[in-house]
């Protein structure tokens, strides 16, 4: 059996650029989660939970 | 390997940012922050303003994953008709089981962040909306029984009652009202658009009303649904849940309303009814817009003006 070369589809400028906001998009929501959920927990359990013995 | 070359053809239609927020609804998500927004402001409780936001959200978000579930479960009827023919998924710029996966990873985490930030009543009732708009819609009634919107709309007036629960933990009287004003409002919204799309609906084989029990008999029920919709908006009066300022929004909105379904059950089959049922459509997204509208402008003036 011989290794038969596969076609490949070789994304174009258009499909880049589609890939590369959905990414950027995709950062933004992830740190926007971050920021949410450290905000939330000093809301919810105030400030004094960066006090709290380790 | 062997490149075939450029073949932005076929992946031009790969999906953009834009098909992903197409995914969500963003017009009915608006209407659906909007009137959780109202539910929310007129529940007697103070939450933190950034942790009500934040139950806002993902309110918002949880709406939006319904959507996203409805696009992939109806994209063969939506292929057909031209008011939903552009969507992602029958356009083949989002794969079908691309949006399950949004969808269902937006619900779930839109009940559970809920959970955590408000409380779990709000988020079950959230989950149940999801469940209510996907399930029990979109997979049953609607293309089941031509009264699949009267009992279908119930998902859309959960909204303000899961903003309710999000700020008291309970689902009182005034958060059923609420319900009841949306649950009144979405059968002559929806059967007014059925008319004047009438087409649309028989060719994906969906049983809208005006396709099955005909055009007279749609008008006569939107007629009675806009006379209920018009006295259980007067409810909040009753309760105690907002004054005169409201009461008068709620008048001055509810007899166009009810003059104009009359006026739309007495014209005749043809190109004017369906302009009056057009008008009627657009009067009554005015309609919700003021009369929500008036139950928040009520409740700030009364707490923080004090002037009502």
């Amino acid at each position: 059996m011989t290794d038969t070369p596969q076609p490949s589809i070789e994304p174009g400028e258009a499909a880049n650029t589609a890939r590369r906001r959905r990414s950027i998009a995709i950062g933004i929501v992830l740190a926007v989660l971050v920021a949410t959920f450290y905000a939330v927990t000093i809301f919810k359990m105030g400030p004094a939970i960066l006090d709290r013995p380790l | 390997m062997v490149s075939v070359g450029s073949t932005d053809q076929v992946l031009a239609d790969e999906a953009r940012l834009g098909d992903y927020i197409a995914l969500l609804k963003p017009r009915v998500m608006s209407l659906v922050v909007f009137t959780a927004a109202v539910g929310m402001a007129m529940a007697p409780a103070n939450q933190h303003p950034f942790l009500a936001l934040i139950a806002l959200a993902c309110i918002a978000v949880g709406a939006g994953a319904s959507g996203a579930l409805n696009m992939w479960y109806d994209a063969d009827i939506d292929a057909v008709m031209s008011r939903t023919a552009n969507r992602p998924v029958p356009r083949g710029r989002i794969k079908p089981h691309d949006a399950l996966a949004f969808g269902v990873t937006l619900s779930a985490f839109s009940v559970a962040f809920l959970g955590l930030v408000a409380n779990w009543l709000a988020a079950g009732l959230l989950a149940f909306t999801i469940f209510f708009y996907v399930v029990i819609y979109t997979m049953w009634l609607k293309r089941f029984t031509p009264q699949n919107i009267v009992i279908g709309g119930a998902a859309g007036a959960f909204p303000p009652m899961v903003g309710w629960a999000a700020m008291t933990g309970q689902v009182g009287l005034d958060a059923w009202i609420m319900f009841a004003i949306i649950f009144m409002w979405t059968p002559p919204h929806f059967w007014a658009l059925a008319l004047y799309k009438t087409g649309d609906y028989a060719a994906a084989g969906i049983p809208m009303l005006p396709n099955v029990a005909g055009s007279r008999v749609t008008r006569t029920h939107i007629l009675v649904y806009s006379v209920l919709l018009a006295i259980v908006s007067l409810a909040p009066l009753a309760t105690g849940l907002a004054g005169w300022l409201y009461g008068a929004v709620a008048v001055g909105m509810g007899i166009p309303m009810i003059v104009l379904a009359a006026k739309l059950s007495r014209q005749p089959e043809g190109a004017p009814m369906k302009r009056t049922a057009r008008r009627l459509f657009v009067l009554s997204l005015f309609y919700l817009f003021a009369v929500f509208g008036a139950l928040l402008a009520d409740r700030v003036l009364t707490l923080n003006i004090g002037i009502l």
